[in-house]
């Protein structure tokens, strides 16, 4: 392995010690690209895509009643979009090359600022994305506290009908978008290359690239809102998407930029884990998380595609008059249906499998005992991905189309929970006999175990055809989902916020807030979403804005929790705020004794993580195993034991 | 403690809750699951639920005793040191009985589910344009609808036509010359073909007490079968986002003697006559345009076709 070699001259500490110039991304001082440039290119390209448009289609497809032109709105947001990149500089490297001139030198910037632009250090972009999901997840959950306020009364109406369809909409959106990249972009960028030895990932750029078009989606589908928002929910079926308005543009191109950084970081991350391992690294020693998030990668880079082509399609139906969702002219509103779940129902497992890999990082650390079963839980991670891809249409039960399919959906469906069900065999192994420290990490881990076991039970009520025709499109649906995304995926994030914080941030999260946060998030929660799972067997649909009024007592109680809830990512943020600017702690090197190989490394982690690259010797789980073999040789740090033996 | 008092303890608790569980799911909560029992298509969708939530509770059960037992005892303040190694890191014969009983549990789930679809007639759920699971007499029924005065005696299968349009459901009643209402009436002890389609965006048509729910495209027939055994009345709601008032989209049916649905049928074909005149011909699918729905009556008075051009002049709107 040649990795040493790679290593650019160009950084000692910081400075530059080569007279090649610096590119525009890396110079210090306001006169350089940054967070500022970047605000400014996507406003003037928006204005220009917007008299673009008007210019070139100025009396045709004017969108009925809307005073607007779909032409002008769409090549706004596409002109925005690409002014964002090429104000941070995400172009620079390559319009240099296509220009056949040298590119600027990139140097890794030191000091805050460097958050603020286009960095190419995996560290770097790993906290940008904790900022940035937190973005959307706090956003999101606003809109969330919006729709609870509106079902607390069944014939009392805090918003028009129009309004709460448009907050329904976007909540889902945001928060399915979110949720794609909430473990993958944070703590994948930052954690994979520091957990199989490497100093970088394998495409620095295409890494940067994906945060900052990530970005770039948040801010286009938000710009929905001011275009009338749109009214389909988050899943914009055809032909409710082709009557909609111009907001549904940003509903359509959000997506398809979203989906160019969902496949951005997914064949980065895929590409990384294959090939940019550490000697010794073998297949069976490769952290569980970092199992978890190639799995992940792989949907990511797979079923992603599917998005963007069927988004740029329902874009085309809108601008250029073609019918893919139009029935009437030929097309077909069921091929939205099976594009967008083609991707969808992958994405239900991008939202689930990096959880997963979480908590299997998470128990052996507080249980003091190695995963139980490790290789069937990879394996079961694989099995999921592979098989995520053959139950798109579970969704599609009573939708008419293929009926004579259902039972073949109904058992790839139940089959995808013999491989799911292997990460219980793996958390209740690890369990059993241990030594469990309740430590934050290790609560919320518990905790998907409790909340996702309650949203994978449902989820076979609902791969059942018989009982779907009760429980489909209801709140049965609603809750389900929520507890495996939300009760699984988040809880896990917030378990692994709370255990590599110290190491990202060098500064410890306050446990006793953390307790406070835990339990009022874990007991509100539950007390949210489980009295859906009723209020749905009891018939009310989703996204409606009123309600029989005998569920009213239901609603309400969940609204209260719901409120609840959001407090508690209140507590969290305050946590976040006191822990590391108002009363920081320092961390220890290793605060969880954790043989984990990203401890290993000095507190903060240097710029290229790994002064040589290390060979790793072991797998990371061996605890309590007396004498069991030094996890890597890190060269001149010496053997590393890790953890001390229990 | 050895491992076997711990599993056996375990065994023990998590046997009792069980069965403490599903007898109360069964014979207390069962009874009153939804969708009830006012058709067959509701009673088995019932007993599917009943069955898996049988099996679900069990499981659940399981995997909390084992984490509430694990907490408790293996605490760290309680726990004595825990054994690494090779056996701690795997156990054959517990990974292969796991892999064994969930692998099993999930084949037996999906042919029960595909079972109770076939013996119950797609159990409610729309089967698109051609289903292959149909009642008796379903056929039939299918085939009168294009003869609008074979009206409807007990014992035959009945169609109806579930029109679904934003914001609202219309009924259509073939075989009593194809009037249209937004009642839901239905006779008690019939098979009922609900031919469900749509003039706009999707809609879900859901009867939620009759145990069906059936997608409403544009330019699709989807077929939905169930079989009254109660009287009473029935709530549909649209449970497909159909844009803004979605929220606002149900009305309510009713079960009636068969009597008393003939009685209504009749009276109502003959009280709608005239704007069933209007209507277009049945069909199973409608193709609306500047003209509406193959036609009909529309701004300019006349029936169909009129001039969009006439109308509104040079101002035409988008067809």
């Amino acid at each position: 392995m040649t990795i040493s070699a790679e290593r650019p001259v160009a950084t000692s500490g910081g400075a530059t010690t080569t007279t090649e110039r610096v590119s525009w991304t890396q110079r210090p001082g306001i006169w350089s690209q940054h967070l500022g440039t970047a605000i400014v290119g996507a406003i003037v390209g928006y204005l220009l895509g917007h008299w673009l448009g008007n210019a070139i289609a100025s009396s045709y497809p004017y969108i009925q009643n809307s005073g607007q032109n779909v032409i002008a709105v769409t090549l706004g947001e596409i002109f925005g979009v690409a002014g964002w990149l090429l104000g941070i500089g995400a172009l620079n490297y390559p319009l240099a090359k296509m220009a056949g001139r040298q590119p600027g030198k990139e140097v890794d910037v030191q000091g805050w600022s460097k958050y603020f632009r286009y960095s190419t250090n995996h560290k770097t972009v790993g906290l940008q994305y904790v900022v940035g999901v937190l973005l959307f997840l706090f956003t999101g959950g606003l809109l969330a506290m919006a729709i609870r306020t509106e079902l607390l009364n069944p014939t009392t109406h805090y918003f028009s009908a129009d309004t709460y369809i448009k907050i329904v909409s976007e909540h889902g959106t945001v928060m399915m978008m979110m949720a794609t990249s909430i473990v993958v972009g944070p703590l994948g960028n930052y954690l994979v290359p520091l957990m199989i030895g490497s100093r970088r990932m394998a495409f620095p750029r295409i890494e940067a690239f994906s945060f900052w078009v990530f970005t770039a989606g948040y801010m286009v589908i938000f710009s929905a809102l001011p275009l009338g928002g749109f009214p389909t929910g988050w899943t914009g079926y055809a032909p409710l998407q082709t009557q909609a308005g111009p907001g549904m543009i940003g509903y359509l191109f959000g997506f398809a930029v979203i989906g160019m950084g969902m496949m951005a970081a997914g064949f980065n991350m895929a590409v990384t884990i294959i090939n940019y391992r550490a000697p010794g690294m073998t297949w069976s020693r490769v952290p569980i998380l970092v199992w978890s998030l190639l799995a992940t990668s792989a949907l990511l880079t797979l079923a992603t595609p599917t998005l963007f082509a069927a988004g740029v399609f329902g874009l085309l139906d809108k601008t250029a008059q073609t019918a893919f969702y139009v029935n009437e002219h030929g097309g077909s509103a069921y091929l939205w249906q099976n594009l967008f779940w083609f991707f969808g129902h992958p994405e239900v497992y991008i939202m689930a499998l990096p959880g997963f890999g979480i908590v299997g990082e998470i128990l052996p650390v507080f249980t003091r005992k190695p995963l139980f079963a490790y290789k069937v839980g990879a394996a079961g991670m694989i099995g999921v991905a592979l098989l995520s891809f053959f139950v798109w249409q579970h969704h599609l039960y009573q939708s008419g189309i293929n009926p004579d399919m259902r039972p073949l959906f109904m058992l790839t469906t139940e089959l995808i929970s013999i491989p799911t069900g292997f990460i219980y065999l793996v958390g209740m192994g690890t369990l059993y006999k241990a030594k469990i420290r309740f430590e934050i990490p290790m609560l919320f881990a518990l905790a998907l175990y409790f909340n996702f076991l309650i949203g994978g039970v449902t989820g076979v009520f609902l791969s059942d055809v018989p009982v779907n025709v009760t429980v489909h499109g209801g709140f049965f649906v609603l809750s389900h989902f929520h507890y495996t995304i939300m009760g699984g995926l988040l809880f896990a994030f917030m378990g692994g916020l709370y255990y590599w914080l110290p190491k990202m941030t060098g500064r410890m999260l306050n446990k006793k807030i953390g307790l406070w946060h835990f339990w009022t998030m874990f007991v509100f929660f539950n007390l949210t979403f489980f009295p859906m799972f009723i209020i749905g067997l009891l018939g009310q649909p989703r996204r409606v804005f009123t309600y029989a009024k005998n569920l009213q007592g239901l609603n309400d109680f969940s609204s209260v929790s719901a409120f609840l809830l959001g407090f508690s990512f209140l507590i969290f943020a305050f946590n976040m705020v006191y822990s590391l600017w108002i009363n920081p702690q320092k961390a220890p090197a290793n605060p969880w004794d954790s043989r984990g190989l990203e401890w290993q490394t000095a507190n903060p982690v240097p710029s290229y993580n790994f002064e040589r690259i290390p060979v790793v010797l072991s797998d990371p789980y061996r605890y309590s195993e007396p004498g069991a073999p030094a996890v890597a040789d890190l060269g001149d740090a010496g053997l590393v034991h890790a953890a001390p033996q229990d | 403690m050895n491992e076997t008092h711990h599993l056996r303890r375990m065994t023990t608790i998590w046997v009792i809750l069980s069965i403490a569980a599903d007898l109360l799911g069964w014979f207390v909560l069962g009874p009153h699951m939804p969708p009830g029992r006012m058709t067959e298509t509701a009673y088995h969708d019932q007993i599917d639920f009943n069955i898996l939530l049988m099996v679900a509770l069990p499981v659940v059960i399981g995997v909390w005793v084992y984490m509430g037992y694990a907490i408790t005892v293996w605490s760290a303040k309680r726990a004595p040191d825990p054994v690494g190694g090779d056996a701690a890191r795997g156990n054959t014969r517990t990974q292969v009985l796991w892999i064994s009983i969930t692998s099993v549990m999930t084949l037996a789930a999906a042919a029960f589910g595909t079972w109770a679809l076939v013996v119950d007639h797609g159990s409610g759920g729309g089967e698109g344009p051609n289903p292959i699971w149909a009642p008796s007499g379903a056929a039939q029924a299918e085939t009168a609808a294009f003869s609008p005065n074979s009206g409807w005696t007990p014992g035959q299968a009945l169609p109806v036509q579930v029109i679904g349009q934003q914001w609202k459901f219309t009924y259509r009643y073939p075989t009593f010359g194809g009037f249209e209402t937004s009642q839901l009436i239905l006779p008690d002890n019939a098979t009922i073909v609900f031919n469900v389609t749509s003039l706009d965006v999707i809609h879900s048509f859901w009867a939620y007490q009759l145990g069906v729910k059936a997608d409403a495209n544009p330019q699709v027939n989807d077929v939905a079968y169930t079989e009254t055994k109660q009287l009473g009345s029935f709530m549909v709601r649209c449970s497909e986002l159909c844009g803004i008032w979605h929220g606002a989209m149900y009305n309510s049916g009713q079960v009636v003697t068969p009597a008393a649905f003939q009685s209504w049928a009749q009276q109502t074909e003959a009280a709608n006559a005239a704007n069933t005149k209007l209507l277009p011909p049945f069909a199973w699918t409608y193709v609306p345009d500047a003209n509406g729905a193959n036609g009909g009556y529309y701004p300019d008075g006349k029936a169909t076709p009129y001039s969009s051009v006439e109308v509104y002049g040079s101002k035409n709107p988008a067809s």
